[in-house]
């Protein structure tokens, strides 16, 4: 048995009056990539935000290396580790490639630390490091907000949707990237195409309405045509 | 290919930006000479009036577009610590006719007057601290009510210093080395004194600018301008960042009140004035923008200026100069919605 970097039992999420998770249960073995699979709106990118304390959960608990993060606000759970990579990029557009890096230091060496780490990566940033964020193309956004999180000395990545609206070329170097880094860091991910998703995760957890409704190993989803059919709708 | 159509489309509207700004100084420089009778001499001071007046209205205008920006709020209450700088500096100068007396055991006026200002400096960051951290940060998720509650203090603070210094206006009458000494413009004096300030304001024009563009926590604040929870996410105390700009926003504001004493004097309706002013030109220049704040200031500054040169003749009534700001205002978003360096907000 790996050991358990991140779990989720029994989470319930409420944004305004709506309840969006309703006993959302995960785990993610350290070292691993599991990717969050499920129809849109059934609640994937509520997770991630609950995880980080940006929509913080009503109950059910989120334990990072066995440690509460209920009740935490963002910065304080981002610091103990966790690198968030939104939807849509969101990187900083008017600040440049380089400032958007800097921002992401928690001390002074380690934009110098990790730059060889980030560069070899994606050498794309290294010539538009003085370019505004906003200048890049989708794809090199993308990159962007992934190399920001590597910055500092994150262990437990949280990526949403890293493939939406990206041609397949780009979709395929970013998934190259992702998996290098799996070597080193734990990846959580949500990923709404399935073929990309399969050839890239070790696990897997479907979320339907809310609820956690499978979890297990890649390998064996990509054999169960039913489970696929019935919560993520590919043949 | 798309991004270099952007990048181009982006460069033109920035270059228009630019032409807009230059028709616009010519136009108000070419309207300050025909103000000033084309005596060159009556001109350049107006030109330095408007210079003083921009150094003013930047540092009352710099915190409200800031902490717009960053925070999302208008502060309203911003005009009144401006006002509070102004009695206090006031206050402390003249020892015999105000409400603190402390200030007579302070015997050289120079020293009084800088005291009175540090004082001012020192009140304004104590009042919006408690602002910030007390009232305003229970309000996060209801930016309305954030409004009307900076209102609302805006309205405690005038009533206040009201019941302290009753309604009456207090002109300066003391006379300090500092203040007295004038040097020549074509024959004109004008006081060493508001050449100092306007020196300085430039000075904390370049200083506000090289720490957001060249410090950690300018990046931070250029960032949390665009998108806050972003910041959070990455680990930085987004949040601390607020109560700082806020603080220091309102601290400004109560500085510049208090430089402004020696020739304005100490009124209930500094903070009206000055309040609407600088809304005409952090809209002017573009919410959330310091680069335009900075440059609408020049061009308020100025217009204020002219049209009160102007208004020194019979036949135009003398409402028309404190009306500038808001005409100005209006017009450009007539012409440009947006401001002059406005984004998508």
């Amino acid at each position: 048995m790996q050991n358990t970097m991140l779990e989720i039992t029994d989470l319930n999420t409420f944004i305004g009056q709506f309840h969006i998770l309703e006993g959302v249960a995960l785990s993610v073995p350290a070292g691993s990539i599991t990717v969050m699979l499920g129809r849109n709106g059934a609640g994937k990118t509520t997770t991630l935000r609950s995880i980080m304390g940006l929509t913080p959960p009503r109950s059910g608990t989120i334990r990072f290396h066995g440690q509460a993060l209920n009740g935490k606000t963002p910065h304080a759970i981002a610091r103990l580790g966790i690198g968030y990579v939104p939807e849509h990029r969101a990187i900083f557009k008017e600040l440049t490639v380089r400032e958007n890096l800097q921002i992401s230091a928690r001390q002074k060496e380690d934009l110098a630390k990790s730059e060889t780490l980030i560069f070899d990566l994606f050498p794309d940033l290294k010539r538009l490091i003085h370019l505004p964020g906003g200048n890049l193309s989708g794809g090199q956004q993308q990159m962007l907000a992934i190399a920001r999180v590597l910055v500092p000395n994150n262990t437990l990545l949280l990526i949403d949707e890293p493939s939406e609206g990206l041609a397949p070329v780009i979709i395929e170097s970013l998934m190259e990237a992702i998996r290098r880094l799996s070597a080193e860091k734990t990846v959580l991910l949500v990923e709404q195409n399935f073929r990309v998703a399969s050839k890239l995760a070790d696990r897997y957890v479907i979320i339907d309405d809310g609820h956690s409704v499978a979890h297990g190993m890649m390998t064996d989803l990509v054999q169960d045509a039913a489970l696929i059919q019935r919560y993520l709708g590919v043949a | 290919m798309q991004a270099v159509k952007n990048n181009l489309l982006a460069r033109n509207l920035r270059n228009s930006t630019w032409t807009t700004i230059a028709i616009l100084a010519v136009a108000l420089l070419i309207f300050a000479f025909v103000a000033a009778d084309g005596n060159i001499s009556t001109f350049s001071i107006t030109v330095l009036s408007g210079l003083l007046r921009t150094m003013l209205l930047f540092l009352v205008a710099a915190g409200l577009s800031l902490i717009f920006g960053l925070m999302d709020i208008l502060n309203f209450a911003q005009g009144a610590y401006f006002m509070i700088g102004a009695y206090i500096a006031y206050d402390i100068q003249h020892p015999e006719r105000g409400f603190i007396t402390f200030g007579a055991a302070i015997p050289d006026p120079n020293l009084r007057f800088l005291v009175g200002v540090i004082a001012a400096f020192g009140i304004g960051t104590i009042l919006g601290f408690i602002l910030e951290r007390g009232l305003l940060r229970r309000l996060y998720d209801r930016p309305l009510f954030q409004l009307v509650l900076t209102f609302g203090v805006s309205i405690i603070l005038l009533e206040g210093i009201k019941a302290i210094w009753g309604t009456t206006p207090y002109t300066w009458t003391e006379t300090m080395s500092l203040m007295t000494g004038s040097f020549q413009v074509f024959e004109q004096p004008f006081s060493i004194y508001r050449l100092f300030i306007i020196v300085m304001g430039f000075i904390l024009m370049v200083a506000v600018s090289l720490l957001l563009q060249r410090t950690r926590l300018g990046i931070i604040i250029r960032a949390g301008v665009e998108d806050p929870e972003m910041v959070s996410a990455l680990g930085i105390n987004v949040r601390a960042v607020f109560t700082l700009v806020f603080t220091l926003g309102c601290a400004l504001a109560a500085f510049g009140g208090a430089i402004a004493a020696p020739f304005q004097g100490a009124t209930i309706s500094l903070g009206s004035t000055f309040l609407l002013a600088s809304i005409a030109v952090i809209v002017l220049g573009g919410l959330g923008s310091f680069e335009g704040t900075a440059i609408a200031s020049f061009l308020v500054g100025l217009a204020w200026a002219a049209m009160e040169q102007f208004s020194t003749r019979p036949e135009v009534a003398t409402f028309w100069a404190s009306v500038t700001p808001m005409l100005m205002l209006s017009l450009i978003l007539l012409l440009r919605p947006r401001g002059l360096f406005g984004g998508e907000r």
